[in-house]
């Protein structure tokens, strides 16, 4: 796949106005199709603040809900900067969510340290295996990436569907999903009777570790020679194959990550379609931040907000909560065409100016 | 014994062909897109937007007839808009299939509640009625599918054989699968490659619309959220499995058909999930070279300044 050209924007503070721009943008359509369709957008938007910080517990809310998608965004991130499109996030957070909770279901009794750090590490292993699958395949066969992803993604989630509709079920249980997980084996909650678990500090933790991956090993430095120019970096003799199969495994592992920290954190079991499609969600939340870690800590709280706040805003102001999906869907696409939001910036600047 | 008498059933050939309609339509709209050099991963949101469509102008207009062309209108209208990011902006295709598929399933949920009031399903409105062509629905055996069949059928049928025709059979076709190769020798020569490349996106569109039409209004009389469900997807993998062939898109579509009516009829004794599996896992291992080899256009994705 072709890149496309990237504006001249080099400083962090012009990537963050133009993340911000493309945010605003989106928020004034959906403004409009709010108007059209009759709705308040003024009350719409003041119950989806209000949904999302107006408490400790909405705020808990929040947090929550943006910490599936930090880790499916790093995912996305990292495989980027190695130049690999990792669209297979999804199937990538199924199989680790599988294999974490099996892994803690099996190793009940023993102490909590150990099973949790084996049932983290099983998720981020099976993740791991799924996106260095999709990375061979891009390797050794040459075949893109982006569609061998996808069908990945449908036989993985199958397949874990299936080993919860079947081997693994509940007993006595009316739908598909594995047996409960002990409590003693969950991340511990941060604020009580709220979903907020300390994987959020997991995310952080791995924010700053995917930091200073980029920014100061061999590694790192590997993977960004070879998304940057690929021929160039195998004349200086890095291996294209083993960075590509590397950096997809690094990636499938954070994506997992997601599915480990909603089933150890959020449900304690693995249940059937859990995931609303975290790891296409993720690839917004990856392109919005501009790949950087930090800056995915901050749209993934964007994201977790819209979506802790959609509830209220449709008992308050009648919207569907959907709402939420077209201005994600709209951030995308103009957070993909620089062109449309740097009009947009330059214009606004211009403006003030003038 | 249940299962052979099914197996040996005129009403699979049926039932097969009922199941095949959306996804031949969807996998050769995806064929002649991708056949320009426009990939296109908003297949399944350019389907459920046409599903609404579908409802929504039969809603407004009563007539399930003037539904089928809003779905194909609000297609197309959806298309359009990855065609204006993909060819006029350089927007990454692939991102933007994914911008549009989460787009279509909030957009649609939004207005089913400001037309119905009600969250994730409409109101139910006329569905689209079944035709049975006369004389030849007597024959005996065959003249099941002339008998109480939908026009999408045939429809369908025509617009395979209409898309292999003018992709291998016109001078247009041919100009079409060379950009899809080779955009800057076609330029070179002359061809205007925008201009065939926003027809075929937004052609792509128009069918992916009238198969979501088929969803919405023919096989059932209102529009759920996400009714696609996944539908595009196995679009996709059909197109790919059928090497970007027209033909090959149909018969494709028809096998993963098969392979859902097979699911759905009989008791199998594999689990669910593995059938389920079919079309993803036959495309993948096309993908990889496991048997005939498929190959996507040349230049895929790439543009032209």
């Amino acid at each position: 796949m072709k890149r496309t050209a990237k504006p001249q924007l080099p400083a962090l503070a012009e990537r963050l106005i133009y993340s911000l721009a493309a945010v605003v943008l989106s928020l004034l359509l959906a403004t409009i199709v709010m108007l059209i369709a009759g709705y308040d957008p003024l009350k719409a938007f003041g119950a989806m603040l209000n949904g999302a910080f107006g408490s400790a517990n909405a705020v808990a809310n929040t947090l929550s809900k943006s910490i599936p998608l930090m880790f499916t965004g790093f995912a996305f991130a990292v495989a980027s900067k190695g130049g690999v499109f990792n669209i297979g996030g999804e199937g990538q957070l199924y199989l680790a969510a599988l294999a974490s909770a099996v892994t803690a279901l099996a190793l009940d009794g023993l102490p909590r340290a150990v099973v949790l750090t084996a049932s983290i590490l099983a998720g981020m292993a099976a993740g791991g295996a799924v996106g260095a699958l999709i990375g061979a395949i891009k390797a050794k066969l040459r075949i893109n990436e982006v569609i061998v992803a996808i069908m990945v993604n449908y036989i993985v989630s199958l397949f874990a569907s299936y080993m919860v509709n079947g081997p693994l079920k509940a007993a006595n249980s009316m739908t598909a999903q594995s047996e409960a997980i002990s409590s003693t084996y969950l991340f511990a909650t941060v604020i009580p009777r709220s979903q907020l678990t300390t994987a959020l500090y997991l995310g952080i933790a791995f924010a700053v570790l995917i930091f200073f991956l980029f920014r100061s090993t061999r590694l790192g430095f590997n993977i960004r020679a070879v998304g940057e120019n690929a021929k160039a970096a195998a004349s200086a003799g890095i291996s294209i194959a083993a960075t590509t199969i590397g950096v997809m495994a690094l990636s499938g592992m954070l994506a997992g990550l997601a599915g480990v920290t909603e089933v150890l954190g959020k449900y304690g079991r693995f249940i059937d379609g859990f995931s609303p499609g975290f790891g296409f969600t993720g690839i917004a939340v990856a392109v919005l931040g501009s790949n950087n870690p930090f800056g995915i800590l901050l749209t993934s709280l964007l994201f977790g907000a819209l979506e802790a706040g959609s509830m209220k805003m449709s008992y308050v102001a009648n919207v569907s909560t959907n709402m939420v999906m077209v201005i994600q869907g709209l951030v995308i696409l103009f957070v993909a065409t620089p062109e449309i939001v740097s009009q947009f910036v330059r214009r606004k600047g211009g403006k003030r100016n003038g | 014994m249940d299962n052979l008498q099914y197996i040996f059933s005129f009403n699979i050939v049926l039932t097969t062909l009922r199941f095949a309609i959306p996804l031949t339509l969807a996998a050769v709209g995806a064929t002649i897109c991708e056949r320009s050099g426009i990939i296109n991963l908003g297949v399944e949101g350019m389907m459920l937007v046409g599903a609404f469509g579908g409802v929504l102008g039969t809603h407004l207009t009563g007539s399930p007839w003037l539904g089928v062309l809003f779905s194909i209108f609000c297609g197309g209208l959806i298309a359009l808009l990855h065609a204006v990011l993909s060819i006029r902006y350089k927007t990454n295709q692939t991102v933007s299939g994914v911008g549009i598929n989460i787009l279509s399933v909030g957009l649609t949920v939004v207005l089913t509640r400001v037309v119905w009031g009600t969250d994730g399903i409409s109101g139910s409105v006329t569905q689209l009625s079944t035709m049975s062509i006369p004389l030849l629905r007597n024959i005996p055996v065959l003249g099941a599918l002339f008998e109480d069949q939908s026009p999408f059928l045939y429809l369908t049928l025509i617009i395979v054989f209409a898309a292999w025709f003018f992709m291998y059979r016109t001078k247009a076709g041919l100009r079409l699968r060379a950009i899809g190769d080779h955009p800057r020798a076609a330029a070179t020569v002359g061809i205007n490659v925008r201009v065939y490349r926003y027809v075929a996106v937004v052609v792509c569109g128009m069918l992916c619309g009238m198969a979501g039409a088929y969803l919405s209004i023919v096989q059932n009389n209102l529009f759920v959220n996400n009714m696609v469900a996944g539908r595009g997807f196995i679009a996709l993998a059909a197109n790919i499995f059928g090497g970007w062939n027209p033909l090959g898109s149909f018969l494709a579509s028809l096998l993963f058909a098969f392979a859902q009516a097979l699911r759905i009829n009989l008791s199998l004794p594999i689990p669910d999930q593995f059938v389920q599996m079919v079309p993803y896992a036959l495309t993948l291992l096309v993908l990889i070279g496991v048997g005939r080899k498929v190959k996507a256009p040349e230049a895929s994705g790439e543009l032209i300044d």
